[in-house]
């Protein structure tokens, strides 16, 4: 069986989740992916990033690095040195695309930049991919996804009304922008084939996110109105909520038409609820929504969550039970979709690798390996693949080419 | 040069589910034709609106995800509409769907039949658990896509109500990952010749937004929370440390970082707290070249975090966005719509482009394309009057 993106090479210079991220789909789907380093001073996500397995810190133990790396060759070289740059450029020669990361202007120092790399392969696609975009008077601030969740708007939509903001789990946004970026990517290298062009894709992770912020900004644009966060309350569907179970779980349950409203009056055995005047018709309950969360929340609370969803859909409500993170392990539909791949690492052991959200039914995707070890495939890569001799490349070596 | 994916034919027959995909794909120049029941599409008529005096109000969320398409109404209940469905199907692409699973097998316009007409067609089947497994049939809209993803067990404070984002965003992440899906299908397509069937599922697409928190369940049994306005699992010690605190205006979001950025952060930040004297001498004499996050107990985040809180305290949102963006340090203010509209880098890109409604007498400042691609932002093209 042939693979979706078999033949297609890239090389990533870039760390943290926003660029590798993108390569590791890629690899999971046929692509070879290079993941390009420097053995002075590895990607992030190695050096100062948890989790460890078994909490002990070590370059090849780094649990994010693995998550965004696994399919991928992984090599080192040394962009300050001579030879170093000399091979970098063999190597996207090579190559249908590149991916990177660094602070906007830093490969153009390098000897690096699109035009650069265009001359020696004009049908390369690069993806430069940063928080601001490659251009605008922020264009070099430096910046993590953590905190470019606020700027782009989801903290301020996200708590009770009456509360602080929260945090957004880890590097959300830049979830969103690889996602942006592997689309990019893909849709350039289909021009490339059919046109033989290469492009500059200049991807900034601050606008992917607000590509999910779109209606809010209308709505600003249009009527002058802020969004705010809303708990978990919606405009259309009532109730809409989150309800706690027994034992610390919870149980999210929404209603959004009258017919399904009644349903759950009679599923959860409380007809009492449809009669009562205060929620009688959608305004009533929605100026009652905080009796009525009180009331389900009674009811809930000595429910089982995973047996109260089963039960709600079984009346065709809408109803689940909230995972943690443990339970995604364990979670029936997403083993069934074989989302957590095993492989076994040479330092960490045999652990879980994920597959994105998307099968294709003539040529599945995979996990294909584990995360490279820091260098592991300088040999496979730079003799194997690009033809250096071995005599050559000891020497090269020898120079801290490859450090 | 021409626009990515201009060849291309794209039948658009989502809800809100799948949106996002026909808008992407026709972000980069595919011609898209959305297909709406008639009457149109039920989200029409939801929150925000844009009113447009004496015509019917245009849905704000409905527009977020559907220009850059054509539309054209279609009644798949009738056999003459699924006539019309098949033979548009043999005409495309991409045929982009979120029916329950089985629907359209059940119309007669499952996969194999709509690919003897045409093999290369790429069907993508959007629904919240994916086209099989024990919750295909489950009924799920955000809050339930986004609990069973796990994405609310890690938002809001400890132990208390899980959180989602205030607005869907399960649809967006299912949007963007599908179009991932289409176009990887597509790269098979141009070396086979093959079309197939693309089956996403909403549920763990939206689990990206967790990123590799599981990880440290897979690794170490340990299970990550929610933790309010703190962030945990970044030290050894099982410290917490803090995102978000109040300003004189509203919020920011800063981290206390080691490595090269966050070290260089940390010495400004003391550097402007000192100017206002607010920075204790022992923060003056702090070693920040050899500083490091993983190693520090929760008592040492806390004696640091005390004098930064109060500085925060005395500083606004705009200051803090000038001072971070002057120095080169780490940290955002938490961004209203409001002021993400107000934002310089946005403007300094042409991030906005200014569209006009069918009907309206003014412009609507939309946010641009999610790229630039050679130079060039991808454009924003308003559907036109409806048929």
């Amino acid at each position: 069986m042939q693979d979706a993106l078999e033949g297609v090479t890239g090389v990533e210079f870039g760390s943290f989740a926003a660029g590798p991220g993108i390569g590791k789909y890629l690899a999971n789907f046929g692509a070879r992916v290079i993941h390009v380093e420097s053995a002075q001073r590895p990607d992030g996500l190695r050096t100062h990033y948890p989790p460890f397995k078994d909490d002990k810190v070590g370059l090849n133990r780094a649990g994010a690095f693995a998550f965004w790396n696994d399919s991928k060759y992984g090599v080192t070289l040394n962009l300050k040195h001579p030879q170093g740059l000399e091979l970098a450029h063999r190597l996207v020669e090579k190559s249908d695309f590149v991916i990177e990361n660094m602070r906007p202007g830093v490969m153009a120092r390098l000897g690096f930049g699109y035009r650069q790399l265009r001359e020696r392969n004009p049908r390369l696609v690069l993806l430069s991919t940063s928080n601001m975009g490659q251009t605008g008077p922020y264009a070099d601030h430096p910046g993590f996804g953590s905190q470019l969740s606020s700027l782009s708007g989801f903290s301020e939509l996200i708590g009770r009304a009456d509360g602080p903001p929260l945090f957004i789990y880890g590097p959300f946004i830049d979830l969103i922008a690889v996602a942006f970026g592997g689309i990019a990517v893909l849709a350039a290298l289909d021009h490339q084939r059919r046109t033989g062009e290469g492009a500059h894709i200049d991807l900034s992770q601050y606008e992917a996110g607000l590509q999910f912020v779109t209606a809010p900004l209308l709505e600003y644009a249009a009527n002058g109105k802020v969004a705010r966060r809303n708990g978990n309350r919606d405009p259309v569907a009532i109730p809409h909520g989150c309800y706690p179970c027994r034992e610390g779980c919870w149980c999210v349950i929404s209603c959004w038409d009258e017919e399904e409203w009644q349903r759950f009056c009679i599923a959860a055995g409380l007809p009492a609820l449809s009669k009562d005047p205060r929620f009688s018709e959608v305004s009533e309950r929605r100026a009652h929504e905080t009796e009525l969360n009180d009331l389900i929340s009674q009811w809930t609370w000595e429910e089982d969550a995973e047996k109260l969803m089963h039960r709600l859909q079984a009346s065709r409500i809408h109803a689940a039970a909230v995972r943690s993170m443990r339970e995604l392990f364990s979670d029936p539909q997403i083993a069934s979709r074989h989302v957590w791949q095993k492989q076994g690492h040479p330092e960490m052991g045999e652990h879980h690798y994920r597959m994105g959200s998307f099968q294709l039914a003539e040529a599945p995707g995979r996990v294909r390996k584990p995360a490279p070890c820091l260098g592991e495939n300088n040999e496979e890569i730079f003799c194997g693949w690009l033809g250096l001799a071995p005599e050559r490349y000891r020497e090269l070596e020898g120079q801290g080419v490859f450090s | 040069m021409t626009m990515l994916l201009e060849s291309y034919r794209v039948l658009d027959a989502t809800g809100p589910l799948g949106f996002l995909t026909g808008r992407i794909l026709g972000d980069l120049g595919a011609e898209v034709t959305k297909i709406e029941p008639p009457g149109g599409d039920p989200s029409r008529k939801w929150p925000p609106q844009l009113s447009l005096g004496n015509r019917p109000a245009e849905s704000l969320s409905w527009l977020a995800f559907n220009v850059n398409k054509r539309e054209i109404q279609l009644d798949l209940e009738t056999e003459a509409g699924r006539d019309r469905f098949r033979s548009l199907a043999k005409e495309t692409d991409f045929l982009l769907e979120t029916f329950p699973p089985g629907k359209l097998d059940a119309w007669g316009l499952g996969y194999r039949v709509l690919s003897e007409d045409n093999p290369g067609l790429i069907l993508v089947s959007i629904t919240p658990f994916g086209q099989e497994g024990p919750y295909r049939d489950f009924l799920a809209s955000d809050l339930e896509i986004m609990a069973l993803a796990g994405v609310m067990s890690l938002a809001g404070d400890e132990g208390a109500e899980p959180m989602r984002v205030t607005l869907p965003s399960a649809p967006l992440w299912a949007g963007v990952e599908a179009a991932m899906g289409a176009l990887t299908a597509l790269a098979y397509r141009s070396s086979t010749g093959r079309g197939q069937q693309v089956d996403v599922s909403a549920q763990v697409a939206a689990m990206a937004a967790v990123a590799h928190a599981p990880i440290y369940w897979d690794l170490n049994r340990v299970n990550p929370e929610r933790t309010g306005i703190y962030m945990t699992g970044r030290t050894l010690t099982g410290a917490r440390m803090r995102v978000l605190w109040p300003c004189q205006d509203g919020w920011i979001n800063f981290i206390i970082y080691g490595g090269p950025a966050g070290r260089h952060t940390n010495r400004e930040l003391v550097v402007w707290m000192d100017e206002r004297d607010m920075a204790p001498d022992w923060l003056k004499q702090m070693g920040w070249s050899t500083f490091t996050v993983p190693e520090l107990t929760q008592e040492e985040i806390d004696r640091l975090e005390a004098p930064i809180g109060s500085f925060f305290a005395t500083v606004t949102k705009r200051e803090f966005y000038e001072r971070v963006m002057d120095r080169g340090m780490l940290g955002y203010p938490v961004a209203t719509v409001k002021e993400i509209h107000e934002d310089p880098q946005l403007e300094g890109r042409n991030f906005w482009q200014n569209v006009r409604i069918p009907g309206s007498d003014s412009d609507l400042r939309f946010p641009g394309g999610f790229t630039i691609v050679n130079g060039k932002r991808l454009p924003i093209r308003v559907p036109e009057e409806r048929e």
